[in-house]
């Protein structure tokens, strides 16, 4: 069995059995729209305008707060070293822990959120637009977050810490997402917004490993 | 040749004499250059037909701006000089550039608001340059905390110059997202006067003022580095033996 096809058993079966690291941002995120009613105005108009931001904003803070556990228990004890030392290039290991956290924190988000939608009174007919946009851009987000992750994986207490560091890098990926879900709620198309949040992920794809192996490397030499 | 010439500045001892020397040059061009340029452009330079003395505020809006984004490259550069080099001085640049940078943004943000109000009758606009500006302060936060977050500092340095680096990867494709975005929601609004559609009259005095900046930059930056030197080098024998020279002097 090769070191890539390990790997990826390994991070399958410990996200199956942590699968509360996948449930908590989807109930943060249930939480902060359930949120913007009660702050705001229950009035379906309003709601409507405020839905795409909001349901961008909220899943922006879901896949944060999830980015922070991305590397910290290989971290605790001692599996990142043991990466580090593997003779494979740790582009795949970056690759496969991103993937995998991406199936198990974007990808619900994004299914989850036609119901979100639905109580924030968004049309339905922007509903399978905003579930892809929200599929394609939580994988940017989630190797964004990688990023912070990777930098401050030694920190103790880097929770903060990441949301500084990674919202700023984020703001693309929200632009683009809530004007692909504004857009198709006015009922225009939004094919183009969705090819650059394609283009935000194929260019995030090659150019984050490299700075999350460096990032683990300084965490793990230090 | 090159080779020797980057050594050398890249060792602390040489640095901290040669910084030494130059400061007061460029102290004594920085008030020469930022005292003209204000005189010229605060009181010589005509007023503006239509914004009246309120203008006047670009000598200040506009270097301010410029020294935004060039610290930010120069910080990023530092960091990758250290990165790839090792260089415990670009480190200290980078250390040394941060706030200073920060501090360039900020007064670019504030003296925008000023300008704004009687000119456009607001304080704050969503318009794309103030926004990216926005978002560039907050990434030179990002590079001070994560500097400042390590106990060991060299892990610190590390961390903080790859998160420069991003930025600058980054910050191209914030501000054209930034600027699309805007124009998407309200077309083409807010034109600033650029440089070159400026009245000569009034172009000259931002040019001293702009150039001022830049030495003013230069003496706080190498005011910065110097202070770096001092408190990571406390315990080395150079520096221990610079002060004890310059002190046993005092006393004789």
């Amino acid at each position: 069995m090769s070191t890539l096809t390990a790997t990826l058993q390994r991070e399958w079966q410990l996200a199956w059995r942590n699968l509360s690291d996948a449930i908590n941002p989807l109930v943060f995120f249930l939480m902060v729209i359930a949120l913007v009613p009660l702050g705001v105005s229950a009035e379906s108009s309003r709601l409507a305008a405020l839905a795409p931001g909001m349901l961008w904003v909220a899943a922006l803070l879901a896949s944060l707060l999830s980015a922070d556990m991305l590397f910290r228990r290989d971290y605790d004890d001692g599996m990142l070293e043991q990466y580090l030392l593997l003779p494979m290039h740790l582009y795949g290991m970056v690759w496969i822990k991103v993937l995998i956290h991406w199936l198990f924190t974007g990808l619900p988000l994004a299914l989850l959120s036609p119901l979100l939608g639905g109580m924030l009174s968004l049309p339905v007919a922007a509903m399978p637009i905003t579930m892809l946009a929200l599929a394609l851009g939580t994988l940017c987000l989630s190797l964004l977050g990688a990023i912070g992750a990777s930098l401050t994986v030694s920190l103790r207490r880097g929770g903060l810490l990441v949301a500084v560091i990674v919202l700023p890098l984020y703001i693309p990926v929200l632009i683009f997402g809530a004007s692909a879900t504004a857009q198709t709620a006015a009922g225009t198309t939004a094919w183009g917004q969705l090819a650059i949040l394609a283009a935000f992920d194929l260019m995030a794809l090659v150019l984050t490993p490299l700075v999350v192996i460096t990032g683990l490397r300084i965490a793990v030499e230090g | 040749m090159l080779k020797t010439w980057f050594h050398r500045w890249g060792s602390p001892p040489w640095f901290y004499r040669m910084s030494g020397k130059l400061l007061p040059w460029f102290g004594v061009a920085t008030l020469l250059l930022l005292l003209i340029g204000s005189v010229w452009g605060l009181a010589i330079a005509p007023e503006d037909a239509r914004q009246g003395n309120s203008y006047r505020i670009i000598y200040i809006h506009v270097p301010s701006a410029f020294l935004a984004l060039a610290g930010y490259y120069l910080m990023a550069i530092a960091g990758c000089i250290g990165l790839v080099w090792r260089m415990k001085l670009a480190f200290w640049a980078l250390r040394a550039a941060a706030p200073l940078g920060a501090a360039m943004t900020f007064i670019a943000l504030i003296t925008g608001a000023f300008w704004g109000k009687p000119t456009w009758g607001t304080w704050w606009e969503w318009d794309a340059r103030i926004t990216s500006m926005l978002i560039l302060f907050f990434l030179y936060l990002g590079v001070m905390a994560l500097a400042n977050a390590y106990q060991n500092t060299d892990n610190g340095n590390r961390a903080a110059s790859v998160l420069a680096l991003v930025g600058t990867v980054n910050i191209p494709i914030i501000y054209m997202s930034v600027k699309w975005w805007n124009t998407l929601h309200q077309g083409a609004t807010l034109k600033l006067t650029s440089a070159s559609t400026i009245d000569p009259s009034m172009l000259q005095p931002l040019w001293v003022m702009i150039v001022g900046f830049y030495c003013l930059y230069a003496v706080l930056l190498l005011l910065n580095l110097r202070c770096e030197i001092l408190s990571n080098e406390r315990n080395s024998r150079w520096l221990t033996d610079l002060f004890s020279t310059s002190t046993s002097g005092d006393k004789q």
